[in-house]
């Protein structure tokens, strides 16, 4: 679509949106979020790049196809999983970390918990646009 | 039934890689052997041995094995003869191209036939009956540059394993009635399984399960087929091994499942009848070894006839004429082989005259034979005597069963002249000349095996109380005592001999006139099995190609119809059996922003039903799901609406990208199919509805929803519920689910770029 509007209003949107699913994948353990919804938002970004700019810029702005992006999500989901068991525990069990930070704060915890978020935000992300990428492409 | 071909092709004369296979493969069936020798003073003195370890522990399944006389007796001979085939094959198999493969079968065969005799587990059992039906079809269809082969060995795949599933829930609930799996305490509630209203279906599914692996009427037809395997697989699985296994189970089941009438009639009368028929078929044969896999159906037969009685002298002589069958046939089919091999034909018409060149076979396959026409001082007199002393011992009809055995043991006395006769010293045809004496590695073992049934014979105790009596004792369920002898005085069993060889030597004598006569028998029988179980392959096919074509023609609006009646009436069933009809149902007070959203949904699916254009049905199935997020939102659940709201707007960019390639919609004909839709989905929405109220009029008394709330925050840190399920509690489900995106979509891009492919060529 050669829309001036579009384009204009898409750079700056999807750097937004792209910021929120991050946003939203983080914050996924406490409050409404995750991994999943977090990569279809991020998907919705990439969508409205390719309509604004076409889908040959969309896909170099990925940089790496979505297909690999899908895949390393689901392998980041398995080892994360992995991580369980060099502690002796069943794969895919939740592994925390606690660091202690400065005084007022109570410190971040760390876990495979966030890792295995992350594989599925990619994982979902990747899955989406390899459809996008190829129902746009076919046409 | 003539299926099979004059002789086994695809040999090629040159050293074949995995030659050293061949020398090494009787090692390990000699090894076992010894082992089992060892233990043979034990068994005769009526120990039993069990080990084995924990399997299954939740259900108690054990990968069990138990040894008394009755498996010991068909292990010796499985190793036994094993010796002999592999030596044997080593010699016929000899420079064939894929001689790794043929004694990867073999071994497989052999592993499976062993575990299945010593299994003291039911499901063990099983397991290893499976394997047995598994590796001889890979044997039968060693040969799969023929498609007779092929055939051959799908048939018999198809037959027993109906059997063996048939036999599988057979085996479940006689495990259910005995509470366990274990086969010495399923072995000790005869009783107990006899009373119950189940014991009817039990019995009739192990027969079927035993029948179709033994060949018995109305299953017999897969096994003169299976003659499409390398004859020493032949030699193997007709002595000792995969069609024993139905006769093994017999035996096995006996002290739970016998002593009643059912057991006595069916086996009797299915037994003599497959002997009866297999003995008219036998005399037919021109093939050899045809004929000869028509006498081991009649073996099975016979067998199975006498396993149906209780009386000890029936059962006594059925064990016995299988130590005796399996000797014979394995050194008889051997002997074929060697014809086939030297004279490149193993036709009874096109041979003759091969006794003045091959000194040694014709002594091997005289001995054999005169074995199995049961002449003195063979084992074989042996175990005629007997059938007869145990034909007039069953209890239920003793006649019938006494005149079938004189008749098929008649109908052995000919098929006995036919191999070991005819074509050693009938007169020589023209074209076969210069045929010479096989190689040592080949007549080896039909010599030895043929010669085992004279020493036996002659020395009867070394079998009889070693090998019969802990068998009989096993089958019996009680300790008994059998003296074999060779010599019982003049008696009417000795009398029904004698009339047995006249008979005999008078069909054999008068065998081209017979054959005459049958050929014109069978020329007006309708129809035979062979050709009912093509047709019936057929008439299968016909119906899968049918509902295939009515089912899943690729018209994507006849498979939603499909699965949308399908489902309406399983949920239509559902609602009239739960009797919740009439459901009271209070209207629930909705506040305006509930109204608005309900308005929404409802509105987007009138609005998607009746749109004329497919941009605007898509608008408003759109419109539709976000009035469900907002629903979803107003009752708290607002990852779950967060999602839909996402999933929507995907939703739409990926139909916008479809929309473009979609037929463009028929104004005309849509109005035809348009009311019957809008019932339909009318239809299911109701029943969906419904299903919902209903389940939600039942207290729903889950525990998993306090634990989780519970749980959430100590052990896995998160607040949000849904997203520590989904990563933690439940992490390897969303694990599963996330491969299944993967998955779908790599699915998909492989059905575009197809559809890429063909768009542009």
């Amino acid at each position: 679509m050669n829309s001036l509007i579009l384009q204009t209003a898409t750079r700056v949107l999807v750097a937004l949106i792209l910021l929120f699913s991050i946003y939203m994948l983080l914050r996924g353990h406490n409050y409404p979020g995750g991994g999943f919804i977090a990569g279809l938002i991020a998907a919705s970004a990439f969508a409205l790049f390719a309509i604004a700019w076409g889908m040959e810029s969309a896909q170099s702005a990925l940089k790496i196809p979505p297909s690999t992006l899908a895949a390393s999500g689901v392998l980041i989901a398995a080892v994360s999983g992995m991580l369980g068991l060099f502690s002796g525990e069943a794969p895919f069990s939740g592994q925390w970390l606690q660091i202690t930070g400065g005084k007022n704060t109570g410190g971040i915890t760390i876990s495979n918990v966030l890792i295995f978020d992350i594989g599925v935000y990619f994982a979902v992300l990747g899955a989406v646009l390899t459809l996008i990428f190829a129902l746009e492409e076919s046409n | 039934m003539g299926a099979v071909g004059d002789t086994e092709g695809r040999k090629i004369d040159q050293a074949t890689p995995g030659r050293w296979i061949s020398l090494l493969s009787p090692v390990l069936p000699t090894i076992f052997t010894i082992i089992l020798m060892v233990h043979m003073p034990d068994i005769s003195a009526g120990k039993e041995f069990s080990f084995g370890v924990t399997w299954v522990e939740a259900l108690g399944i054990d990968l069990r094995f138990y040894i008394d006389g009755l498996s010991f007796l068909f292990a010796l001979l499985i190793s036994g003869i094993g010796i002999f085939v592999t030596i044997y094959a080593a010699a016929y198999m000899r420079g064939d191209i894929d001689l790794r493969r043929f004694y990867f079968y073999l071994y497989l065969f052999m592993v499976g036939m062993l575990g299945l005799v010593l299994a003291g587990d039911l499901i063990t059992l099983f397991v290893f009956w499976e394997i047995t039906t598994i590796s001889s079809y890979l044997l039968i269809s060693y040969n799969n540059t023929s498609a007779i082969a092929r055939r051959s060995a799908l048939q018999a795949l198809l037959v027993t394993t109906l059997g063996g599933l048939c036999l599988l829930v057979g085996l479940l609930l006689l495990a259910s009635l005995a509470e366990s799996f274990d086969l010495v305490q399923v072995l000790a509630t005869g009783e107990t399984v006899r009373a119950s209203p189940l014991y009817l279906p039990i019995l009739i599914l192990i027969l079927i399960g035993a029948f179709c692996k033994s060949a018995q009427l109305p299953f017999h037809f897969w096994l003169p087929n299976a003659m499409a395997a390398p004859t020493p697989v032949s030699a193997y699985l007709h002595s000792a091994t995969m069609v024993k296994a139905g006769i093994y189970l017999l035996a096995r089941m006996h002290p739970v499942l016998a002593h009643t009438e059912y057991w006595e009639w069916i086996l009797t009368c299915t037994g003599a009848a497959t002997a009866a028929v297999a003995a008219l078929a036998a005399l037919r044969q021109t093939d050899l070894k045809l004929a000869l896999a028509y006498t081991t159906l009649i073996a099975l037969g016979t067998l199975t006839m006498f396993l149906g009685s209780d009386a000890s002298a029936a059962v006594a002589a059925a064990i016995t004429f299988l130590i005796v069958h399996s000797f014979y046939k394995a050194a008889l089919f051997m002997v074929v082989g060697i014809i086939d091999k030297q004279a490149g034909t193993r036709n009874l018409n096109k041979l003759g005259g091969l006794g003045h060149s091959m000194h040694i076979t014709v002594i091997a396959a005289s001995a054999a034979a005169l074995s199995m026409a049961g002449f003195p001082p063979f084992l074989g007199f042996i175990g005629k005597e007997l059938k007869y002393e145990g034909a007039l011992a069953v209890a239920s009809e003793p006649a019938l069963v006494a005149t079938v055995a004189v008749f098929v043991n008649a109908v052995t006395v000919t098929v006995a002249g036919m191999v070991a006769i005819k074509p050693f010293w009938k007169k020589k045809p023209r074209h076969i000349s210069n045929v010479q004496e096989a190689p040592l590695g080949m007549w080896i073992s039909p010599l030895i095996l043929s010669g085992l049934g004279l020493t036996f014979g002659m020395a009867p105790d070394l079998v009889g109380g070693g090998l019969v009596e802990p068998a009989l004792s096993a089958i019996l369920g009680i300790p008994e005592t059998i003296k074999l002898k060779l010599w019982h005085g003049i008696n009417i069993p000795l009398l029904m001999s004698i009339l047995t060889f006249v008979l005999g030597v008078t069909m054999y004598l008068g065998l081209r006139r017979m054959r005459a006569w049958l050929a014109w028998d069978f020329k007006h029988a309708p129809t035979n099995a062979d050709q009912l179980w093509d047709k019936s392959l057929d008439l299968l096919k016909a119906f899968a190609a049918l509902q295939t074509r009515i089912l899943q023609n690729g018209i994507m609006r006849r498979y939603l119809t499909v699965i949308f009646v399908t489902v309406s009436l399983a949920l239509a069933y559902a609602l009239i059996r739960s009797g919740q009809f009439p459901m009271e149902y209070a209207w629930p007070r909705l506040n305006l922003k509930e109204w608005a959203a309900l308005l929404l949904t409802v509105g987007g699916a009138y609005m998607a039903g009746s749109a004329r254009k497919p941009l605007i049905a898509i608008c408003a199935l759109g419109a539709l799901g976000v009035g469900i997020a907002l629903i979803y939102l107003f009752l708290g659940a607002p990852d779950v609406a967060i999602t839909q709201l996402l999933v929507e707007t995907l939703y739409l960019v990926l139909v916008a990208a479809i929309l473009p390639r979609l037929p463009v919609f028929n104004p005309g004909r849509k109005v035809l199919f348009r009311p019957r839709d809008a019932t339909l989905g009318a239809v299911l929405g109701l029943l969906v509805t419904f299903s919902l109220l209903a389940v939600l009029q039942t207290p729903l008394e889950s525990p998993t929803t306090e634990f989780f709330e519970k749980a959430s925050v100590p052990e896995a840190h998160g607040r949000n519920i849904v997203n520590v399920i989904l990563v933690d509690f439940r992490a390897l489900d969303t694990f599963g689910e996330i491969i299944v995106v993967f998955t779908a979509a790599v699915a998909a891009v492989t059905l575009l770029g197809h559809q890429l492919r063909r768009g542009k060529q």
